[in-house]
């Protein structure tokens, strides 16, 4: 997941510094992340995961960092399969 | 017959705002353009001190500069481009047998170079960025525009073409905020001054899609947006007659304006709805201005 989420950091994330120097918990923000970028990038991880943000995860803290958004989506993942 | 509509055919029939048949597009009277007016001339007194550069656009502009704006991307459903018929002498008789039969004749008309201004300051940023850096103490600006914003409704506070008063500050992170903040202030005052119930409250702009829905958290969790609120066709669902708008410094790096040290200006603006005030006027007060408080009528007409 961790892999997926970098590749679609640099696709989309517009960021004026390589991923590879972006540590998991480093603030994406900080790091130049826009919140035109954050929308495409949500859309992009909904597509490569085949899952859907809910309104309560739509929001800056689940984009924050590479393992927020790992937590975010595993979260939506186990939802889907505890239901 | 809902609180909206019969507010609404009140407003119609006593001449106050005049039906052309489209829903949010309305003519007004002379009375509805006096209060509009005494209204202003409050914020010159409330804010002419602070040396604002007055410009006036017209309620189009640059199609180029809307495109730059980013606005499609935040608000396609609200957005109104200006269309010509460009053909020649044979599509105009096609144009006008399509007409006759009543056919859709408006699929060939062409784009032009216009957009309808969809917020007063919209003009504003490419132009101050044309002049170059900004002055030391950055920029303050005072602008007044009818805008355009593609939402039909009945509700009187809901118009499609409507005035939106508005000054912009540009400078550091502490300046706009300071600004924005000030006006927070004198809003209240303002508005209590000629008797009006008043709430600020966060909030966002009515960005589009799911896409729009994450914007729009954003906007609040980083309160980038206050909106002043004032009871005018629902009491649970106040309208918002002011906004304050921090942006950042948005604006100031997609137009690349900068302050005189060369760094990113930030940008904050205030708005204030006209029609919307006037409204709100009209609905507390009652709709003959002869019978409106005295306290009222002395801060409006001296």
């Amino acid at each position: 997941m961790n892999e997926t989420i970098r590749g679609l950091l640099t696709k989309l994330g517009g960021l004026p510094v390589s991923l590879d120097q972006l540590a998991d918990d480093a603030d994406l923000y900080a790091a130049g992340l826009s919140s035109f970028a954050s929308v495409q990038l949500m859309l992009g991880i909904e597509e490569a995961f085949d899952i859907e943000f809910p309104d309560n995860l739509l929001n800056r803290k689940s984009f924050a960092s590479i393992a927020a958004i790992e937590k975010t989506v595993q979260s939506i993942i186990d939802a889907r399969e505890a239901a | 017959m809902d609180m909206q509509t019969s507010f609404l055919d009140r407003l119609f029939e006593t001449g106050l705002l005049i039906d052309t048949g489209v829903d949010g597009l309305y003519g007004r009277s002379g009375q509805f353009e006096d209060v509009i007016a005494a209204f202003e001339r409050m914020i010159d007194a409330t804010g002419g001190g602070d040396g604002a550069e007055a410009m006036r656009f017209p309620p189009g502009m640059n199609r180029a500069f809307f495109e730059t704006s980013g606005y499609m991307k935040s608000f396609p459903q609200l957005a109104g481009t200006v269309h010509s018929f460009c053909g020649n002498e044979l599509d105009h008789m096609s144009l006008l047998q399509c007409m006759e039969v009543g056919d859709d004749w408006t699929k060939g008309q062409e784009a032009t170079e216009i957009v309808l201004t969809p917020a007063a300051c919209y003009p504003l940023y490419p132009t101050i960025a044309k002049r170059g850096r900004l002055p030391k103490g950055g920029g303050l600006f005072d602008l007044q525009s009818y805008c355009f914003r593609h939402e039909p409704s009945k509700d009187p506070a809901r118009q499609q073409l409507f005035r939106m008063r508005e000054y912009v500050c540009m400078g550091t992170e502490a300046d706009v905020t300071d600004f924005r903040q000030t006006w927070m202030d004198r809003g209240v005052e303002m508005m209590k001054s000629v008797g009006l119930e008043v709430a600020i409250d966060v909030a966002n702009d009515p960005f589009f899609g799911r896409a729009g829905k994450m914007l729009a958290n954003n906007q609040r969790d980083q309160n980038l947006k206050f909106e002043l609120l004032i009871p005018i066709t629902s009491v649970s669902k106040p309208t918002a007659c002011m906004s304050f708008n921090y942006h950042q410094d948005a604006f100031g790096a997609k137009w690349g304006i900068h302050l005189d040290d060369g760094s990113v200006a930030h940008t904050a603006c205030v708005g204030f709805g006209l029609e919307r005030i006037a409204l709100a006027l009209f609905h507390t007060h009652g709709l003959d201005v002869k019978e409106w408080p005295a306290k009222v009528r002395k801060a409006l007409w001296g």
